[in-house]
């Protein structure tokens, strides 16, 4: 075959994988829209599920999440910068306990999302949540059984590494000079750190933290048996309640609620605001990171 | 670093850095951790067993004789030992049906065979590999490759799009629209199974391997690129016989982190397989993966209970097997990539 024929012809097929993927990923999107855009008014963000969940809005849903997330915000985001300033400022790039915490982290970052699931469940209530009970409340259960502050802290787990990720990746971007010169003026290595570097990775922490919330939000498989429920009449008050999220209802919603095509609306709808939510809070860490490697340039 | 400040000890300084260092040591802790607490609930079945097979040992002796002339080709008398030992446990004992055939935790005489959901995990993984890597790799290649750069700027981050959307909203597209328009297409007869769950979950798996393929191909030398182009070979050959043969072991390793994430994937397996625990190999029948039976069943089982060990079993199996192919992926894919380079150059 001639050879400019076969370069075409390669060259469409790879053009053509690429246009199949953004073809789904569109077709995702406005399915979803035109699916859950006429149920989507004010009503139905603001209101509790009514009739069994037939009908009403998913208000708790999108409390329970907005409140586990910076709960697990609360918890990941220290952890994380610290460990990235370790990374990027004091580990020896060599050493091997920087290696193996690298290799913990990345490690973290595969670990499928439902083993998280489990260990919040042996670990976080099973071991940590059983003991506090004896201890505080003489045996009662209060500490032993899912709650909200469990399922939050078991999605911190899970994004750690995001938020470790993004914030080493900020720092490094922190031009040596401005590190030397603090250093020269008779700056400590900690007074640099908090002067200098800390300063100097606010959009990196930003970053990472926005796409922790955004995956948090949207992971279902930890909260499972760590806190989500699928109907609640309250909001969550305490660190020991229970709590609806938006992944959790669209999962029940679509398999296992009562009359799945009559609710179907519903399910659309809570899809779009879930999309939504995810979709603008990783859109805002694509701008910032964008502008912290523009830094670099 | 800075020699002329050692003298003088400054606490603070001290003080953050011993503290810094040991809060990075809580991601190694956490794996740890993990480990202990996830081996540990499955650890009981193991126990069980033993204590089980003593007081069944009775029971063994008499059912010795019968097994014996079922057996007739049977050499020696240890070996039959073993052989009724082992199928009075399987009779006798749900822990130890681990290796049979049927997985029915939820009955009278609960079984908790493993073979239907090594098969239906290995079923699904299989189709979105299939699905996903070869579709992924080409998208790559015409990214890092054919593509004029402003139209490489718009390509990649819409693709990258997809690994945002979270798994319950690819598992619920699949549930609500790809079952139903595959169904169409194929006409086989159940809605949900193998075939719907493989291809969500390679959706899942596209920005993983195409964001690591696409790294590791524009990682080659464009010296590599310059040299083929000079001898006149057409961009085509130069991609395929050139860069993408210099990046096989980062395309490898891109190929088996998506393997980890498919093999993980718990919401889009409960959501579009059907969740039907069978043997059969057909890609167009339920299946009933082992993450989505952790998923699915944790809720509902009693604390300490065997089929909660079993469960937590399962998970352990993940996450060695997860565990093992990121440690796969990081230091053997990884030294090959660093030590092709350093020869070339």
């Amino acid at each position: 075959m001639n050879r400019n024929v076969k370069d075409i012809i390669v060259e469409s097929i790879t053009g053509i994988c690429v246009l199949v993927i953004i073809f789904i990923i569109v077709s995702i999107l406005t399915i979803t829209i035109v699916g859950g855009w006429p149920n989507l008014n004010w009503a139905f963000l603001s209101e509790f599920p009514k009739d069994g969940m037939t009908k009403g809005g998913i208000f708790p849903a999108i409390v329970g999440t907005a409140v586990m997330t910076i709960i697990m915000a609360v918890a990941a985001v220290p952890f994380g910068v610290i460990t990235a300033i370790y990374l990027a400022e004091y580990a020896n790039e060599k050493s091997v306990i920087a290696k193996t915490i690298r290799f913990a982290v990345k490690t973290l970052a595969v670990v499928p999302s439902i083993i998280f699931g489990l260990f919040g469940l042996g670990f976080f209530i099973g071991f940590v949540g059983k003991n506090m009970d004896s201890l505080f409340s003489g045996g009662e259960l209060r500490w032993g059984q899912p709650n909200i502050l469990w399922a939050s802290l078991t999605m911190a787990l899970l994004t750690l590494p995001v938020v470790i990720v993004s914030v080493e990746e900020a720092i490094r971007t922190i031009p040596r000079d401005m590190r030397e010169a603090s250093l020269a003026l008779g700056a400590t290595k900690w007074q640099t750190i908090r002067k200098v570097v800390l300063p100097g990775s606010v959009s990196g922490i930003l970053t990472g933290t926005i796409l922790a919330v955004s995956r948090g939000a949207g992971e279902v498989a930890p909260i499972l048996f760590t806190g989500a429920v699928y109907f609640s009449s309250h909001l969550p008050h305490s660190l020991s309640d229970q709590f609806m999220s938006l992944g959790y209802h669209i999962y029940i919603m679509s398999t296992q609620s009562s009359n799945v095509d009559a609710t179907q609306p519903i399910q659309f709808a809570t899809t779009l605001v879930l999309l939504f939510l995810t979709f603008s809070l990783n859109a805002v860490a694509v701008i910032l990171r964008y502008r912290i490697r523009k830094r670099t340039k | 670093m800075v020699t002329f400040n050692k003298k003088k000890f400054r606490f603070s300084d001290w003080l953050a850095e011993k503290v810094i260092k040991a809060v990075a040591f809580l991601s190694i802790a956490v794996v740890i951790l993990i480990f202990i607490f996830v081996f540990r609930e499955a650890f009981p079945i193991f126990k069980m067993d033993k204590k089980e097979a003593a007081s069944t040992e009775t029971l063994v002796q008499e059912s010795y004789g019968g097994l014996g002339t079922d057996n007739s080709t049977v050499k020696s008398a240890d070996n039959q030992v073993d052989n009724s030992n082992r199928k009075q446990t399987n009779d006798e004992k749900p822990s130890s049906s681990l290796l049979s055939k049927t997985w029915m935790p939820v009955s009278d005489n609960p079984r908790y065979g493993l073979w239907p959901l090594f098969l239906g995990t290995l079923k699904v993984t299989l189709i979105a590999l299939l699905f996903a890597t070869p579709i992924s790799i080409l998208a790559a290649i015409y990214t890092s490759m054919f593509a004029k750069p402003g139209i490489r700027e718009i390509i990649k981050p819409v693709i990258e799009l997809l690994a945002g959307f979270p798994s319950v909203v690819i598992g619920f597209f699949a549930l609500m629209v790809m079952a139903t328009v595959l169904q169409n297409i194929f006409g086989y007869a159940s809605r949900l199974n193998a075939f719907v769950g493989g291809i969500a979950m390679g959706l899942a798996a596209i920005p993983i391997i195409y964001t690591l393929t696409e790294d590791a191909l524009t990682a080659i030398p464009k010296t590599f690129i310059e040299a083929s182009l000079g001898l006149g070979a057409s961009l085509r050959q130069t991609a395929f016989y050139v860069v993408l043969p210099a990046a096989v072991p980062g395309i490898f390793a891109a190929v088996v982190l998506g393997l980890g994430r498919i093999f993980g994937e718990t919401m889009i397996a409960l959501m579009a397989t059907g969740n039907a625990a069978m043997i059969s190999m057909n890609p167009f029948d339920s299946v009933r993966t082992l993450s989505a039976t952790i998923g699915a069943e944790m809720a509902e089982v009693v604390f300490g209970d065997i089929h909660y060990n079993v469960l937590f079993l399962i998970g352990s199996l993940l996450f060695i097997f997860t565990f093992a192919l990121n440690a796969l992926a990081e230091f053997y894919f990884k030294n090959l990539v660093v030590r092709k380079y350093q020869s070339k150059k």
